[in-house]
């Protein structure tokens, strides 16, 4: 580990990635099994409505179903009037913290490499969350699939400073 | 209800509310595939810049996605749908083309087993399609749910660029190579 100040450590966590936050309270491991029941949830909501599903993916970019289009939409929807109360009414979370919000800069790697996970999605049939819940689900096979996309993301780490951004 | 598969109207916005109940819960972010990096963060850093990080303080990461692979867990255990998955007619002919015949799981069967990793067209679906999707999220900087939904629920025009992209490379695949793929 290098010795980054911990602001450091923050920039360089918040490198291509949109979901760092980081919390001034420091919390024991098991604080973290809140995170764990949402995702049971998350992972419930993905296998009972096919989201999973190779099939679905197919018909999505075949225009052969509404399905998919309809779940996204609406879970932006959900998700936008969400974060607009948060906002409006300044909510604060359990804790009793600030909700922060992260402003994403663009770069070339949105574009060239948007354009390399839609290739991938169509394949695998899976963006990142439903290959977890694929395992899930019983689908061994997955495993692979689940450790290419890991060396995929180690191979872009390697490479990073090489590539245009 | 619990055994049949549910409509995008209630899936839709339950995953939407993923958003503010990892807000609310402790300021985190909706995101997936930054846990793949914690991984590699964790397990093999290797020296990269990109990597050296104190990968614990994104543990939630990691349980969140642990979560939603036991949900996946409990789902098919507990909830699954008995009878076959229904798709499109012109989805099923045209796989009945390339051999593919069977519904009875999320995925179809011909693609993704073991048994298929000795073959060209397994080893593309399964190997090169997961390196492809690791590869393209994190150089795009977030996948579905990180550009997709929380991005566009914040309103952020990159992830709206992003989103865009994902529809294409998704759609050029699917309509001029995936035939060809398929044939393999």
């Amino acid at each position: 580990m290098m010795t980054n100040t911990s602001q450091d450590d923050l920039n360089l966590r918040s490198q291509d990635a949109i979901c760092v936050n980081e919390s001034e309270l420091a919390r024991p491991w098991y604080f973290n099994l809140k995170y764990a029941l949402v995702g049971v949830a998350f992972g419930v909501v993905f296998i009972k409505a096919q989201i999973v599903s190779w099939f679905r993916i197919q018909e999505m970019f075949r225009f052969e179903s509404f399905h998919m289009y309809g779940i996204i939409g609406s879970a932006i929807a959900v998700g936008a009037l969400s974060v607009f109360i948060i906002k409006r009414f300044n909510i604060r979370t359990i804790e009793g913290e600030q909700v922060v919000f992260h402003k994403k800069e663009f770069n070339k790697g949105q574009i060239i490499g948007g354009l390399m996970f839609g290739l991938g999605w169509a394949i695998t049939g899976a963006c990142p969350g439903p290959l977890f819940a694929q395992i899930g689900y019983g689908s061994t096979v997955t495993i692979v699939t689940l450790l290419s996309a890991i060396l995929g993301t180690w191979v872009y780490g390697y490479i990073r400073e090489k590539l245009p951004h | 209800m619990m055994s049949q598969p549910w409509p995008w109207y209630i899936a839709g916005p339950l995953i939407g509310l993923t958003v503010p109940a990892l807000l609310l819960l402790g300021n985190k972010s909706f995101g997936i595939s930054s846990s793949m990096r914690h991984i590699c963060a964790a397990c093999l850093p290797a020296n990269v810049p990109f990597f050296n990080y104190d990968w614990k303080k994104e543990l939630w990461n990691l349980f969140f996605v642990g979560g939603i692979f036991l949900g996946g867990l409990l789902a098919a255990q507990l909830l699954a749908a008995p009878t076959e998955i229904v798709v499109h007619e012109d989805l099923r002919n045209d796989l009945a083309k390339a051999g593919l015949n069977s519904y009875s799981s999320i995925m179809p069967q011909e693609l993704f087993s073991w048994q298929q990793l000795t073959t060209l067209r397994g080893w593309i679906f399964i190997v090169f399609g997961g390196f492809l999707v690791g590869f393209g999220t994190r150089y795009a900087g977030g996948c579905t749910s990180g550009h997709a939904i929380m991005g566009l629920s914040t309103l952020q025009w990159p992830s709206l660029i992003a989103t865009c992209c994902f529809m294409i490379g998704g759609l050029v695949m699917t309509h001029f190579i995936l035939p060809f793929l398929l044939s393999l």
